[in-house]
């Protein structure tokens, strides 16, 4: 456990995602299995038992301290993990007095097994074992929040360094895997196989796009290219495959490859293929799009009721089909895996999965016109649900990531942006027991090279009771930083929340950051499907910049 | 009684100074009475306004200042601290100043002296501090110089006492390089060695451009906490900022900082040693200053001492060295 826990005290104070990275790595390479594999699952958040609660926490240490001591020392550190692991009684903390630190698999092990009654012994007796720093982490552990600025993508690309894997290879059989991980780390060092994953129904990382610029057009030839709308829903896969035994097992997965299918047993019941669709969640009620706040009400639910199901029907809208009855279809064009997903929609059957319509064009004023009317070229009465229009290569194999030159989006309300929360602030009046003023910014290039996130401002309002909830809870339990009111919020690659910002205008200024002033920026929506990678960058913005 | 002030804010006539930070000795008074040490730490800091009189106490000896008696004890806080213990009545009340009771090579260590009101210092006054021993967190300074020998470390300590007591913990954990220094540690260093302290070879950082620029990769340089994240910093070979303070303990404060390397490193009593020192005096009744008072003051009073915060304007909590 002390190894563990010297490396989540570095990752907690390393700025940088190659120090972060380099540091993982180094641990990787020095922990033997089985220790560095839960280690892994660890960062990644896939430990597989039931997180302690801070109450149960706080009841171990109260029973252990002076209350009254131990409410000035939570009030000072703000951080109960912190608090409780540097008030523990010192007299434990001397190494050797209560035996040897436990091991990392030790714990791990522990937990699966333990029944509820059993964690606060097991708990202080290993709190009594560790140095604070131990008590730290394992307070991090069991109750499930790391908040070491790693996401679980950083910690797979540190397994992938190992060797000469990519982090997508990683990925791809991530879903088959389960701690300790040994078959994994065995590939990546270049002593084993790929791991055979049995899983029939894996994730495949995203293809995503870029966002049109100016001169794209002119290098663009239009017959090289294929358009569809850009429907504004949740992107996600939907993955049918056979089991050992012989069963369908389905699975839907958001886009960054969590396994979402428990929200959504009526589009999951529909699904009867053998193969892997990328395409939009949407709610669709009398073959009409219905708007994404009635989709809204189907994200983010522990408990779908009978209710939701009929009121909010959850749909698939295919864009593009990624493997067929065992066969990759990721390395053909896009032309020919469009050809068979139009095969393959058409046996489906059934009202919950359809195309999603090409929209046909002869050259880019012709697509600029269907853009700007797509009720009257082909979107008909679902036109206020098309958010664009996306452009796609018909020759490009299907790749992960964000490749360059392949797929376009190009929005069809300019006017709105995706940032990211950086900063929250109490508000005033009715609101100010709730974080409501929010700074957000977009990504740039950095003075180093890296990207970084750029304030570009800040927004009061556009959100509902309900979701102001949710942003004040996700503030209080991701905030990285206190000045003053401020809290500064964890706004990294792959943490964070992102935010569709709507405005009426952007002008140049001296006096922000970031050399732009946004007019009248309101919240249009949250989206907590986006991983913070994927909101814009400041080139978007600079293209919108009103003529002066 | 007596006429006198300890570590006064505002100028007054007659002062009595446990130490040289500048929050305890402040310029304009017309009467200084100090150790030898502190004075000359005051004149090097204060110039013209270290005092118009100056008087040395000496350790353990008494002085008589009108119908009371004064004396001097070391403080182990840093060179030349005090506390100051003073007598009438049959009545003893002890000043600790600021102090710590961890061994320091840069200066004496801490003697408790039993009395019957003890005011004491707070400053970690919570029992979240338990500093650990420094040589572990020197350790970890040089550990972290061996993984990464192409970066220079640059290392935030206050000016008096932190950064000697520093460079000389690197010395005992056996690192005999130079040290480089920030322009601002250099006279205080100067005065450390001529006060005896030997803090090995020492270079100002800035100015090395012939021997291959001035970027030191692999070397400690040592600055005052504001320089961290100056202009002046980024000279050096893709630093790695470490800052030694007690405050390091505390996650959310050293992230604040941008401290990448935190050392806990104090000069104060942790916890563990206000509690102890409380009780080992004797004291039948605490004044707690300087610090998180009520947390002692809490304490105190569970334990069965007579205790009351003092709380002293003036005092900011970013001031305290
Ligand atoms: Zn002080
Ligand atoms: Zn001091």
């Amino acid at each position: 456990m002390n190894r563990f826990a010297h490396l989540l005290d570095r990752l907690s104070y390393e700025p940088r995602r190659n120090g972060k990275l380099a540091l993982m790595a180094e641990y990787f390479r020095e922990v033997p299995d089985p220790a560095r594999g839960y280690a892994l699952a660890a960062l990644t958040g896939d430990m597989g038992f039931r997180y302690a609660k801070p109450a149960l926490i706080r009841a171990l240490v109260e029973e252990r301290t002076d209350p009254i001591l131990f409410r000035m020392s939570y009030d000072y550190v703000g951080d109960l993990s912190e608090t409780v692991a540097l008030l523990w009684p010192a007299l434990a903390a001397r190494a050797g007095e209560h035996g040897t630190a436990p091991t990392l698999p030790e714990i791990v092990e522990a937990l699966h097994v333990a029944g509820r009654s059993e964690i606060p012994s097991l708990l202080s007796n290993w709190l009594d074992r560790l140095d604070e720093t131990g008590r730290w982490a394992l307070l991090k552990l069991i109750t499930g929040s790391l908040r070491v600025g790693v996401s679980a993508r950083l910690a797979k690309t540190a397994v992938a360094e190992l060797g000469d894997l990519e982090p997508a290879d990683v990925e791809e059989i991530w879903h088959g895997l389960e701690a300790p991980y040994e078959e994994l780390f065995a590939w990546a060092e270049g002593r084993g196989e790929r791991p055979d994953v049995s899983d029939p129904v894996p994730f495949r990382p995203a293809m995503l796009s870029h966002a049109i610029e100016d001169g794209d057009f002119q290098k663009m030839e239009a017959g090289d290219f294929s358009a569809e709308w850009k429907w504004d829903g949740i992107r996600i896969q939907a993955v049918c495959g056979r089991d050992a035994h012989g069963a369908l097992a389905k699975r839907l997965y958001s886009r960054t490859g969590d396994d979402i299918s428990g929200a959504f047993p009526d589009l999951v019941e529909a699904l009867d293929f053998e193969g892997a669709i990328d395409g939009e969640l949407l709610v669709m009620r009398e073959g009409l799009v219905q708007s994404f706040n009635e989709l809204q009400q189907r994200l983010n639910r522990k408990n779908v009721t009978a209710r939701m199901l009929k009121d909010y029907p959850a749909h698939l809208r295919a864009y593009d089909l990624l493997s067929e009855d065992g066969e990759d279809l990721r390395p053909l064009p896009f032309a020919e895996r469009r050809t068979r997903l139009e095969a393959l929609v058409g046996r489906l059957g059934g009202d919950r999965v359809d195309l999603s319509p090409i929209v046909t064009f002869d050259g880019w004023e012709a697509l600029a016109a269907a853009r700007a009317d797509p009720a009257g070229h082909g979107a008909g009465e679902d036109a206020a649900a098309v958010e664009g229009v996306m452009i796609k290569r018909l020759d490009s194999p299907y790749l992960a990531g964000r490749p360059k030159g392949h797929w376009y989006k190009w929005k069809r309300d300019p006017h709105t942006v995706d940032a990211v929360l950086m900063y929250a602030q109490r508000g005033h009046g009715k609101r100010s027991s709730f974080y409501s003023d929010y700074t957000f910014g977009v990504w740039r290039q950095g003075e180093g090279g890296a990207d970084e996130l750029v304030p570009v401002g800040k927004a009061y309002f556009g959100f509902t009771d309900e979701e102001l909830r949710r942003i004040d809870r996700f503030v209080r339990q991701n905030t990285v930083n206190r000045f003053g009111p401020v809290r500064e919020v964890v706004h990294e690659l792959d943490q964070g929340l992102v935010l569709e910002v709507a405005f009426e205008g952007l002008a140049r200024s001296g006096r922000h950051k970031s050399g732009l002033a946004m007019r009248f920026p309101r919240v249009a929506r949250l989206r907590w499907d986006k991983p913070p990678r994927e909101a814009d960058r400041i080139e978007a913005l600079e293209a919108l910049v009103d003529p002066s | 009684m007596g006429g006198f002030f300890i570590d006064p804010l505002k100028p007054v006539d007659r002062a009595l100074i446990t130490h040289g930070h500048s929050d305890h000795a402040r310029a304009g008074h017309a009467h200084v009475l100090a150790t030898r040490e502190t004075l000359d730490i005051m004149r090097a800091r204060l110039g013209l306004g270290s005092g118009d009189e100056q008087q040395e106490a000496r350790l353990g000896e008494p002085i008589r200042i009108g119908d009371v008696t004064v004396t001097f004890h070391p403080a182990g806080h840093c060179l030349g601290s005090a506390q100051i213990s003073v007598e009438a009545n049959g009545m003893r009340i002890v000043a600790t100043g600021d102090y710590k009771r961890e061994a320091d090579p840069t200066c004496r260590g801490f003697e408790f002296v039993p009395c019957d009101v003890l005011i004491t210092e707070a400053t970690f006054g919570l029992p979240v501090f338990r500093h650990p021993p420094a040589s572990r967190e020197v350790q970890g300074l040089l550990d972290s110089l061996k993984l990464f020998p192409d970066r220079t470390h640059l290392v935030g300590a206050y000016a008096l006492g932190k950064a000697q007591r520093v460079i000389a913990l690197l010395r005992q954990a056996g690192h005999d390089r130079t040290i480089y220094l920030h322009g601002a540690l250099e006279s205080l260093c100067a005065l450390y060695e001529r006060h005896g302290v030997d803090l090995g070879p020492l270079e100002p950082a800035t100015g090395q451009e012939k021997k291959g620029g001035d970027k030191l990769p692999g070397e400690i340089v040592m600055c005052p906490p504001s320089a961290l994240q100056d202009r002046w910093s980024r000279r050096f070979a893709d630093p790695i900022t470490a800052f030694a303070s007690g405050w390091m303990r505390v996650r959310a404060r050293a992230r604040q900082r941008g401290v990448e390397l935190p050392l806990v490193i104090s000069d104060h009593a942790d916890w563990d040693d206000l509690c102890r020192t409380v009780v080992e005096t004797g004291c039948s009744e605490l004044w707690v200053t300087h610090g998180q008072e009520d947390a002692l003051v809490h304490w105190a009073e569970t334990n069965g001492v007579r205790a009351r915060p003092l709380r002293i304007v003036g005092y900011d909590e970013s001031e305290i060295e």
